[in-house]
């Protein structure tokens, strides 16, 4: 395959960054989409220019380290895959290709398309767990979980915390990351506790660091790799209103 | 390669008696920190994934001042958060006949009688406690409909002791982890530095003082002290290139402590993982696993004709090899990992294997498909097939899986004592990067227990044992000073290179060498061939790498070039390792060491020890025996025929 | 794999972030509940759900229309008439134009500052034309149909309630009014109107179903069902408030 790759370049921080076309050819269809950079990037070290600097960890999907916005869709267009695992055969031969890093304020660009998540975490640090000290922990069957609650609980909690969610979000908002932490310990009898308070603090965390509003556009839910469904948001939301009516 | 053998290591602090008692014994035993005295304590933590984060979380929970490390832009990101199966514990919630001396006794004869017994003991014993606190922390495991933790047999278990969050347990253990670790570091008790490497350790007066980092963002060379430092950095498994590791996992951090003093026990013992994806071209970057559990319905074939181009549906069952179901009838598809996997290699290397360069046997549902109907097989495996189609754009619903064996976890390490303490005071090493509970072989579901073992209840109750004696004063800067002149003049030469290769190409090179002369199957021959040949790439590397930008500002090139000038070294110890180690067992075969049925054979009059190898300024390597006893579990030679 | 690279001239260009150490702490101090995005939207959802039950009543009234002129006009006296003598002439009906007003000005405030925080947490555009990826369209013109909507009630009022702009003028019969302003000749009124409603259930079909999830109502069972009260309700609305001018403009009520 031959593409012609439009790729946003960013020396550092400080850079005004802009867009670099790059045609790539003989490129296999079996390679994933990060193998044909890492090949792209193998050529530019030979020639002595600086190679694309990119997020990337797993390679399997798991990590949530790694993430473009391809052709104006977060991960791109195949659906509850992260960029890692996605496969040039899903491309056309000769198709033009825009490779940007996630837009949002609160994920700064380091370099190119790596980003800095570091307000993910310090969503997590304002409420995101349970507070149990090691070995203090009552035997694991002492408080029996409804097979349903746990199966949501789950399905809430296998967030990535890629940023995607971010990313498409035509506000910028982190709801669906925010709530997909808030609605996991939500469900469980173990989250009960600081269920409240997690939610406001999360939240209120959330806003500080700059991310938009959510509009219920469910942008984030369709490039979710893991497909969080939208009602985390409405758990989150409910939360928040009696955390505040408390 | 030359090496010399010293002196044996006969004390390992494991308490004395009982072997159910050792632990308690220990516990009680190990001095406590008066809690205003935490407070003046510092420790470092390298890694962030279940053994570091944990045990990152547990320290400050207990009042320590932590400085918790990583390379990745996030704790959360560590490659334990991979792991797909799920999390051994002697619950016994089946009364299937499970208890604490039964997970301790798989465990021993899975690692092929090359683990201690006291450590492995109080894995088991510990093993339990994990659950409980997982569980309190929300990590959401699979449940019945009674509202209780559900578990499976795994890894050819016979007692259901796996508790599983679907194909993501890592995931959820790892979170449960990071939570925890984000709440100490809210707290102020940990403080956090993400995309930060180690590139050498602090020594300073005989004790582990400290380390020196390199902010990846900036290219600053930092230097942080501390009355301990912790190595969490996982396992080398990358020294192969290819592996189911995540792409940053190095040795670095290791090798450095390795070369400041602490002996490398084991580099040799390589788990090979049968049931992975076929590496599809050149290009390929990194290999993925499919859960094991595949096996359970699955059947693996190869053609019986050599060459046999035709599609896998046109070859009739006659002329069809379910090669595991011929040579092992009583456990057919579902033998260890490191016997399916060389099975999988003898066949391709008879000519017979399938998909791209003969490397991959078909892992087939048809019978499944037709025996249980397509919709149970796709309740029980379709996330598995799916993600199989997204990687090879084939259906395993209509074409059989192709797989083939991959490395997969390292059970060598830096050598630890019962305390999880290197022979380097101070230095404390957990989880995969150190050499401890799983001797030649791992079993399934055993990494995880270890990583939270580690680093929710062993060390920080043994560490404290030593910090008892501290805060150990000012750091000798002359110390510092070589720590961080080693450091700076590795990336100036680094730099300074600018030859015709790649990092990527040296590393590709290298991980081919090691895995077709110490890989699944090795000879004196082939560890020769290799130990010869590393030498020569090594010299190459250092002629002929080009790392281009600066190193004062994000470089990944830089950050691998560091890498893989480790990898060398260490490719190096593992081959000698393995040379050395003339006998077959778990993970590592020597081809020369086999019974009549071609199975491994262990030698456990000559090698019933660890082999701790010390880093000597000369570069020859001084071998120390730490001999290996067992009271409680019989040696015995696995079968699975 | 070859490789040639071109520099993209005029392509879109982030803005120059200060250095670390003097940038401005980003992290700002949490206020109260109407400062937070989570309250914004509350404050929309609750707004909302009392401009839509006004939009009942306003469609209730509209379709009396059909009932005669004399029935309208005696519907449109009641409003002003209703809760007198106890209290004065009017009292309801300015009680209810106070909260709607209020509401309008809430809603509002509320969708402007929240658009004003999205557009801050995303100062640099994509290059790529962003592609929807989630099911729906109207979810993207809420800020859009939201300003339609408000262009269309100013006029809505100077032709209807004002007279201002209606041939019948202020001193008419709400009947007379709204008969003439949807006259057959002024079929672009009409049309304006519809292309208004539909707006106006768009804006509905997104804003009733989004009420019930800002207010944390909606959860995995109930979903499918308030999309389905989402739906209807708004197609309640577009066809209650579309009959009286298509009547009106074909001739069946006259």
């Amino acid at each position: 395959m031959n593409l012609t790759l439009k790729v946003w370049r960013q020396s550092g921080p400080k850079d005004r960054g802009r867009m670099v076309t790059y045609r790539v050819e003989d490129v296999s269809p079996d390679m994933s989409f990060l193998e044909m950079l890492d090949v792209l990037n193998e050529r530019l070290i030979l020639e002595g220019d600086d190679p694309i600097a990119f997020d990337h960890d797993c390679r399997e999907g798991i990590c949530g380290m790694c993430g473009m916005v391809i052709n104006g869709v977060a991960h791109g267009e195949q659906v509850a895959t992260t960029t890692c695992q996605l496969h040039m055969r899903h491309f056309e031969d000769g198709a033009t290709i825009t490779i940007e890093p996630w837009r949002a304020a609160p994920f700064p660009v380091i370099k190119d398309l790596v980003v800095d998540r570091s307000s993910f975490d310090r969503i997590i640090q304002a409420g995101g767990f349970v507070s149990v000290p090691a070995g203090s922990a009552p035997d694991a069957h002492s408080v029996p979980v409804r097979k349903e609650d746990a199966d949501a609980a789950f399905d809430a909690a296998t967030c990535i915390g890629c940023g995607a969610c971010v990313a498409a979000c035509p506000n910028g908002s982190a709801s669906l990351f925010t709530a997909a932490k808030i609605t996991h310990l939500s469900l469980l009898p173990q989250g009960q506790p600081e269920r409240l308070s997690r939610a406001k603090a999360m939240v209120d965390q959330m806003d500080a660091e700059g991310f938009g509003g959510c509009t219920n556009t469910g942008e984030c839910t369709a490039v979710c790799p893991k497909g969080i469904p939208l009602d985390t948001i409405a758990q989150m939301n409910s939360d928040y209103l009696k955390a505040n009516a408390k | 390669m030359n090496f010399v053998e010293g002196a044996e290591i006969r004390d390992t602090k494991a308490p004395a008696g009982p072997i159910e008692e050792r632990w308690e014994k220990r516990k009680f035993g190990a001095r406590l920190v008066n809690p205003a005295n935490k407070r003046k304590l510092d420790v470092i933590v390298v890694g962030t994934g279940l053994a570091g984060g944990s045990a990152a979380a547990t320290l400050g929970e207990l009042g320590y001042n932590v400085k918790s490390f990583c390379y990745q832009d996030s704790p959360r990101r560590a490659h334990s958060i991979a792991a797909q199966g799920g999390i051994n514990a002697a619950k016994n919630y089946r009364g299937d006949g499970d208890s604490i001396y039964r997970l301790f006794y798989d465990t021993v004869k899975g690692g092929d009688f090359r683990a201690r017994e006291s450590n492995v003991y109080r894995l088991a014993e510990v093993s339990v406690n994990i659950i409980d606190q997982a569980v309190a922390q929300g990590v959401p495991f699979a449940r019945e409909y009674g509202g209780l933790l559900d578990t499976r047999s795994f890894g050819g278990a016979q007692v259901s002791r796996t508790f599983y969050a679907r194909g993501q347990t890592g995931q959820q253990l790892l979170l449960g982890a990071y939570q925890a670790l984000e709440r100490q570091i809210a707290a102020g008790t940990v403080e956090m530095f993400t995309r930060h490497e180690m590139l050498d350790l602090i020594v300073s007066d005989g004790r582990a003082r400290g380390v020196i980092v390199r902010d990846m963002v900036t290219g600053d060379i930092e230097r942080h002290f501390a009355d301990a430092v912790v190595l969490a950095t996982g396992g080398y498994g990358n020294v192969f290139y290819l592996s189911t590791n995540a792409k940053g996992c190095n040795t670095t951090a290791i090798w450095r402590a390795h070369e400041r003093g602490a002996y490398f026990a084991n580099p040799c013992y390589t788990q090979i993982h049968p049931t992975c994806i076929p590496v599809s071209g050149d290009h390929q970057s990194k290999l993925t696993l499919m859960s094991e559990s595949l096996r359970n319905d699955g059947r693996v074939w190869v053609p019986l004709r050599k060459n046999d181009s035709r599609a896998p549906g046109d070859i009739p069952d006659a002329e069809r090899d379910y090669y595991l179901e011929r040579i092992y009838p009583a456990f057919g598809n579902l033998v260890p990992r490191d016997i399916a996997s060389r099975a999988a290699k003898n066949v391709c290397d008879e000519g017979r294997g399938v998909g791209p360069g003969g490397l991959g046997v078909y892992l087939d549902f048809r019978d499944a498909i037709g025996r249980l109907g397509r919709d149970a097989v796709e309740k029980k495996y379709g996330n598995l097939f799916e993600m199989y189609e997204r990687i090879t754009g084939e259906n395993p619903y209509e074409t059989p899986m192709r797989i083939y064996p991959a490395v997969h976890y390292t059970m060598g390490g830096l050598w630890v004592d019962y305390d999880l303490q290197s022979t380097v005071p101070g230095l404390f090493v957990i989880g995969e990067a150190n050499f401890s509970d799983h001797g030649a072989n791992r079993l399934g579901a055993s990494a995880l227990m270890q990583g939270l073992a580690d680093g929710y209840f062993v060390l920080p109750t043994t560490i404290g044992d030593y910090l008892a004696d501290g805060p150990f004063g000012d750091v000798d800067e002359e110390a510092v000073a070589a720590a961080e002149v080693a450091v700076r003049t590795k990336i100036d030469r680094l730099m300074s290179v600018n030859g015709t290769r790649t990092p990527d190409s040296f590393h590709r090179e290298l991980g081919k060498l090691m895995w077709d002369y110490c890989g699944m199957d090795r000879t004196e021959e082939s560890l020769r061939k290799a130990l010869e040949r590393i030498p020569e790439l090594r010299q190459e590397f250092w002629e002929n790498v080009k790392v281009t930008g600066v190193a004062e500002e994000l470089n990944q090139t830089l950050e691998k070039a560091g890498r893989v000038a480790d990898f060398f070294d260490l490719a190096e110890l593992m081959c000698l390792d393995a040379l050395v180690r003339s006998e077959s067992c778990g993970g590592h075969f020597r081809a020369e060491s086999q019974d009549s049925d071609g199975e491994a054979l262990r030698d456990d009059e000559n090698f019933a020890h660890v082999s701790a190898w010390e880093h000597s300024p000369d570069g020859t390597p001084v071998l120390h025996k730490e001999p290996l006893e067992y009271e409680y579990v019989k040696m015995s030679q696995r079968s699975y025929k | 794999m070859n490789v040639t690279a071109t520099i993209e001239r005029g392509a879109a260009t982030a803005p120059v972030i200060p250095p670390k150490g003097e940038e401005k702490p980003r992290a700002k101090r949490p206020g109260g509940f109407l400062t937070s995005s989570n309250g914004k939207k509350a404050v929309m959802a609750v707004t909302g759900a009392v401009m839509v039950l006004f939009l009942v009543g306003h469609m209730l009234g509209n379709l009396k229309i059909f009932a005669g002129r004399d029935s309208f006009d005696e519907y449109a006296l009641a409003l002003r008439t209703l809760l007198e003598p106890i209290a004065p002439y009017r009292t309801l009906l300015t009680l209810v134009e106070i909260v709607l007003v209020v509401s309008v000005v809430l809603h509002m405030w509320a969708a402007i500052s929240l658009s004003r925080r999205a557009a801050a947490a995303r100062p640099v555009k994509y290059a790529a034309r962003k592609k929807s990826q989630a099911k729906g369209y109207a979810t993207h013109i809420m800020r859009f149909g939201g300003i339609t909507i408000a262009l269309f009630v100013v006029w809505h009022l100077l032709d209807l309630t004002f007279g201002v702009v209606n041939p019948k003028g202020f001193d008419s019969s709400p009947a007379d009014r709204m008969i003439a302003g949807f006259d057959p000749s002024r079929w672009y009124v009409t049309l304006l109107y519809i292309v208004a409603v539909a707006m106006v259930g768009l804006h509905l079909r997104h804003g009733i179903w989004s009420a019930f999830q800002t207010l944390g109502v909606a959860n995995r069972d109930r979903n499918r069902a308030l999309r389905a009260v989402a739906g209807l309700g708004s197609a309640v609305l577009v066809i209650g408030f579309l009959a009286p001018p298509l009547a009106i403009t074909f001739g069946v009520v006259q």
